[in-house]
Order: C-alpha cells, then sequence, then structure tokens
C-alpha cells in the first residue's frame, strides 16, 4: 500500500489503489431499484421479481422478466450506437426519426402480394416488391441506417458543425422523409417470414434447439450485439481510438488517428443500429407508420446516461448501458407494478434522467477532492 | 567532432506580418544536449514547431540525420524518429498509462482494420520495462490519467517520448507547471537520455536546471538566434545578457 501523493493543486489521490469501475455502481443502483419495488410489492401482497401463483411453475415471474427484457432491447439496440457516439464526445438526435424512416421503407420492401386472398390494400409498390425474400428488406434497412449515420458523420467530421446540430437536422429530415414515404399512411402487411424476425424463436435457432426463448428475438439481438460491442469497445483498436478522441481530441489527431475517418464510422455503425431496431420494431408489429421511434432517441441517451456514460466523452461502456437500459426498464416495469398512473410515470422518468447525471457530477467531484 | 544530427539553415517563419523566426542556423551534434532559451515571445516554441513540423516554415532548410527533410506534419517527423514533448500535454485522460504510451502507435494479435484485436498484454509489458528504463514510478498504471498528479502525467508523457525515442527528442518547457519533486524526476529522465547517448532539444525559462541538464546554450532573441555557449564556457549573467540585449545586439551570431 503505497502513501497518498499530493500532485497539483494539493489532490489527494492514491495511486496504489485500482479506481474501482463505474459500472459497479450502476449495478448497486439497479439492485437497489428492484430491492425498492420489490418491497413496495410486498406491501401490497404481491411480488416484483418472483413468481405469487401456484399455478405457474417457476422461481421468477417469468412473464414480467420477459416483457422488461423486450420493452427495452429495440431502444437498447439503438443505445448501443448512441453510446459509442457519446463516448467519442458526440451526440446523436437522430436516432429516433431515423427508425421512422428506416421503418417505412423496409416495410415497402416485405410487403406480401395477397392478404386474405385479396391483393394488399397498403402496397406501395408494384407487383415486383412483392413477397421478395426477407434479405431483400434487411439489406434496404441497414442500407438506409448506414446513409443516416454516414451524412450524420460526413457532417460532423468535416464541415465541423457541433453534434447536436448535424443530428438535429437529421432527426428533422428523417421524420419528414417518413411522412412523405406514403403520404403519413402506415405500410402494412409484410411476408410471413419477415413476421418471424421479431416473432419467432431465434434462440432456439443459435443454439440448436438447446434454449427456447419464442418472441423475444429483438431482446436476443440486443445481448448478442451488446457482447459483440463490448468486445470491439474494449479489446479492438476502434475502442482505443474511440475513447481516445472522446478523451482528448487533439492528442488523438496529433498521435496519428484519423479522427475525422473515425467519427464518420462510428456515426455510420450508429446508424446501421438504428436500422436494426427499425427492422425489429416492424416485423415486431407488422405494421411500419412515419410516427414509430418518436423520442427514441432521448430513451437511448437517457440509458447511456443512467449507465454511467459521460457526456463529455471518453468514459463509460456499453455494459453501462445495458446496465442503464435494465433500471429504464426496472422503472417502467416496476411502475406498473405497483399500478402507478402512466402520467406519473414519464414525470418520474424525467427526474431520474436528471437526478442521474447529478449524482454522477456530484460523485466525479467527490472523489476528486478526494 | 561527432555526426550532426539535426541541422536548420535560414530556418525562417513569418506569421503575416509577424517575422517570428528569422534566419534560425542551429547544429546538434549525436548524443548532444541543448538548451533553447530566451524571453516570451523569441521564437524558441516557433523553432520547434518548423522542426517538428506542426507548422510549415516560411523558408529555409532542415536537415536531420543527414538527409534534408520536409516533413508534412508532426507524425511524419514522430516517424522519422524525432519525438516530442508538447507544452501542452497530448494525452488522454481517460486512458490508462499503456494505452497512453501506445496511442497511435499501437500494438496487434491480429490486423483486421479499425477492428484489429489490441496486444494488451505486451504493451503492458513494454510500458512497465519504458517506465523502469526512465525510473518513472506510477504505482498503477492501469489507472486512468486523469486522477494522477500533475508530474506523473508529465511523466508518462516524457516517458513516452523516451521509450520511443530514436534519433532525437525535443521537450518544450517540460518542467513548467511541476512542484520541486517532479521536476528532479522528469530532469532525471532527461538525465537517462544523455546516458542512453539520444541527442536532446530543451526548451526552458529555467536556467539552474539548463545548466544542470545541456552541454550547449542557445539563447533566442526577437526571433534570432544570438548566441549559442558551451556551458563551460559561460554562466548565469551572460546568458541573462543574451537573453535581455544587453549582450549580442543586433548582430547575430551563428549557433
Amino acid at each position: 500500500m503505497a502513501e497518498a501523493t499530493h500532485g497539483l493543486g494539493g489532490l489527494k489521490y492514491d495511486p496504489a489503489k485500482r479506481t474501482r469501475a463505474p459500472e459497479w455502481n450502476v449495478f448497486a443502483a439497479l439492485v437497489l431499484i428492484v430491492l425498492i419495488f420489490e418491497i413496495l410489492n410486498r406491501m401490497q401482497g404481491g411480488s416484483f421479481l418472483f413468481n405469487m401463483r401456484d399455478n405457474v411453475d417457476g422461481l421468477f415471474n417469468q412473464q414480467r422478466l420477459d416483457i422488461m427484457i423486450l420493452q427495452v432491447a429495440i431502444v437498447g439496440i439503438i443505445a448501443l450506437g448512441v453510446t459509442q457516439v457519446i463516448i467519442i464526445g458526440g451526440i446523436d438526435l437522430s436516432s429516433g426519426s431515423v427508425v421512422g424512416a428506416t421503418a417505412m421503407v423496409v416495410m415497402s420492401f416485405a410487403q406480401t402480394a395477397t392478404v386474405n386472398g385479396n391483393p394488399n390494400p397498403k402496397a406501395i409498390f408494384g407487383d415486383w416488391a412483392m413477397d421478395l425474400p426477407v434479405i431483400v428488406p434487411i439489406a434496404i434497412g441497414l442500407a438506409c441506417g448506414l446513409f443516416a449515420g454516414l451524412v450524420n458523420g460526413l457532417l460532423v467530421a468535416y464541415t465541423k458543425i457541433p453534434p447536436f446540430i448535424a443530428t438535429l437536422g437529421m432527426m428533422v429530415s428523417a421524420r419528414g422523409a417518413a411522412r412523405w414515404w406514403s403520404n403519413g399512411q402506415p405500410v402494412s402487411f409484410p411476408t410471413e417470414t419477415f413476421g418471424t424476425l421479431s416473432n419467432g424463436d431465434l434462440l432456439g435457432t443459435l443454439t440448436f434447439g438447446l434454449l427456447h426463448w419464442p418472441g423475444q428475438n429483438p431482446a436476443v439481438v440486443f445481448v448478442v450485439l451488446a457482447i459483440l460491442f463490448h468486445v470491439i469497445m474494449s479489446y479492438t483498436l476502434y475502442g482505443k481510438r474511440s475513447y481516445a478522441i472522446g478523451s482528448n481530441e487533439a492528442a488523438a489527431r496529433m498521435s496519428g488517428i484519423n479522427v475525422d475517418r473515425h467519427k464518420v464510422l462510428v456515426y455510420a455503425i450508429a446508424g446501421v443500429l438504428a436500422a436494426v431496431a427499425a427492422v425489429l420494431l416492424t416485423s415486431k408489429n407488422l405494421t411500419a407508420q412515419a410516427g414509430m421511434g418518436v423520442m427514441y432517441e432521448l430513451d437511448a441517451i437517457a440509458m447511456a446516461v443512467i449507465g454511467g456514460i459521460s457526456l463529455a466523452g471518453g468514459r463509460g461502456s456499453i455494459l453501462g448501458t445495458v446496465l442503464g437500459a435494465m433500471i429504464f426498464s426496472v422503472i417502467i416495469s416496476g411502475f406498473t407494478s405497483i399500478k402507478l398512473d402512466a402520467y406519473y410515470q414519464e414525470m418520474v422518468k424525467g427526474a431520474i434522467i436528471v437526478g442521474a447525471v447529478v449524482l454522477d457530477q456530484w460523485r466525479q467531484r467527490k472523489r476528486a477532492r478526494g | 567532432m561527432s555526426k550532426i544530427i539535426l541541422e536548420t539553415r535560414g530556418l525562417t517563419k513569418h506569421y503575416g506580418g509577424v517575422h517570428a523566426l528569422e534566419d534560425a542556423n542551429f547544429i546538434l551534434h549525436e548524443g548532444e544536449h541543448v538548451a533553447v532559451v530566451g524571453d516570451n515571445g523569441a521564437g524558441k516554441s516557433t523553432f520547434v514547431r518548423q522542426v517538428t513540423a506542426v507548422e510549415q516554415r516560411t523558408g529555409g532548410e532542415v536537415i536531420f540525420d543527414g538527409q534534408p527533410v520536409s516533413f508534412s506534419g508532426p507524425l511524419e517527423a514522430r516517424q522519422a524518429g524525432i519525438e516530442t514533448v508538447f507544452q501542452t500535454l497530448a494525452l488522454a485522460d481517460d486512458l490508462d498509462v499503456p494505452s497512453n504510451l501506445f496511442l497511435g502507435r499501437e500494438l496487434f494479435k491480429f490486423k483486421l482494420g479499425p477492428f484489429s484485436w489490441l496486444d494488451r498484454k505486451t504493451m503492458r509489458d513494454r510500458t512497465m520495462e519504458a517506465l523502469k528504463t526512465t525510473a518513472v514510478k506510477i504505482p498503477n498504471v492501469d489507472n486512468p490519467i486523469r486522477n494522477m498528479s500533475g508530474g506523473q502525467r508529465q511523466c508518462v508523457s516524457i516517458a513516452r517520448t523516451a521509450a520511443f525515442a530514436s534519433k532525437l527528442v525535443i521537450m518544450d518547457e517540460p518542467t513548467a507547471a511541476l512542484g520541486v519533486q517532479e521536476t528532479a524526476q522528469v530532469e532525471n529522465i532527461i538525465r537517462g537520455l544523455k546516458d542512453r547517448g539520444i541527442p536532446m532539444i530543451l526548451i526552458s525559462h529555467n536556467l539552474r536546471q539548463v545548466f544542470d541538464l545541456v552541454d550547449r546554450i542557445v539563447v533566442f532573441r526577437r526571433g534570432r538566434i544570438v548566441a549559442s555557449l558551451r556551458k563551460d564556457e559561460t554562466d548565469g549573467n551572460d546568458i541573462v545578457s543574451y537573453i535581455t540585449g544587453v549582450k549580442g545586439g543586433s548582430d547575430a551570431a551563428y549557433a
């Protein structure tokens, strides 16, 4: 144990001690919130986490757990991209609108020719676009997301306008495109295969029938992507560069990192992730509407912020965002479980986001003071 | 005399109408440590910025390691073997020590474009080695450097320079913001460079330090080199007279 040294400005710092990963604090908060809801539920004679019914097997309340994961999975996928953008010191306000625009396009290429023996009443294109293989709408959808992300990235990297403005513009324009696409009309009636993208049993396919989790595909995709990007952010050059740029852009530049190109890449990945969310969302709902994904960008940012991602850039992790998403979901489910009105839920949600940031700032100041 | 590692001939830099550097003729021999001193705005940092290609010179020649060079940027200068500690620390606060040492020149287990897999263990081992050779003590290199003291951060910055130094090290006021102890540590690193025979240009305001560390002192005044003096042939008062213009005057001596 080394002695604490006093550096500049008399800051006390114990150099031998490894700084505790901030994810632990987020995890502790998650446990605490679950505990609070468990207690509140017990006071009403129920349980938040555990199965209280005699006619159903299992220790846990499986239904609630499934809903909890499913309801954040789609926004969670967006949050994975937003997290990376925030880590490089940017912000992405466009993801919700990109989901909306992509959803319209995807559904237009996923339509089936006949509905109950009649021609598809919501057909956007002619016969050529009907009953296409499921890969076509997926590929077109991802391309849409990629395009939006590239535009965001190029604007931020090469025009040097603030990311807030660049992505705000994309947010408005993409929403406009979503409404223009079919004059505000919903696009519906996809092929059966397209419907199974979200509602099938992907986990069964991935594990060759060992495990089953039907109807939870968005959650499965969320978990797989979260693990993938956590590994990428922790172990690859991509992650190292992202943190370096968010931490000190000038230093990154001086070290020979092509900062502009990297920014474009990160925004592009965020765009593609928003498109993945759009594909899953349309598949889950079997319809696409121009208003899809409204406020998703803010929910995604909130998940990241609750998960300890610093809006100043350079700090936080994908794991943090996943934990943030879980807190988000527990709070929504928790309020429902204690039968709190939906209006209160939103008000409290806002307060929690602000609270998380205030707490984080306070903790950092405290740490700096020793 | 030994081989010349860096030579500038008539190096000139104008910022619009401001003549920040005028006709600087400078020679650095192999293994030699030279201090660059002068008042604020005398052209010391400008001189360094031309050599390291942070800025492009208005005129003159830079000959490095026997070759006339014209670097397009600091990265190219670094690849050629010129390592620089800048006045503003070029460190990423949220990364740990190995990541900072290897920033921009990471080692990989396998290459796959931006998704190349980092060889964290080797980088960490090499970091520990580098810190050992430079005698820098950082108790836990896995911590982000945000929480470290100014001295430790400066040591990381200098260790990076010293570890990768191949041909020339340039330090722009490395101890300007440091306390007594930390300054001593940085000075030890510089002595280590001297022992390893790595040539260095040190920009400093601290004459005590300059006399402690270097072989030769070059004085800048108003964008010109006004004196180049061997340490044992001069003293503090002499240097100050050159800095303030009591000596040297308008007839610029050549380094």
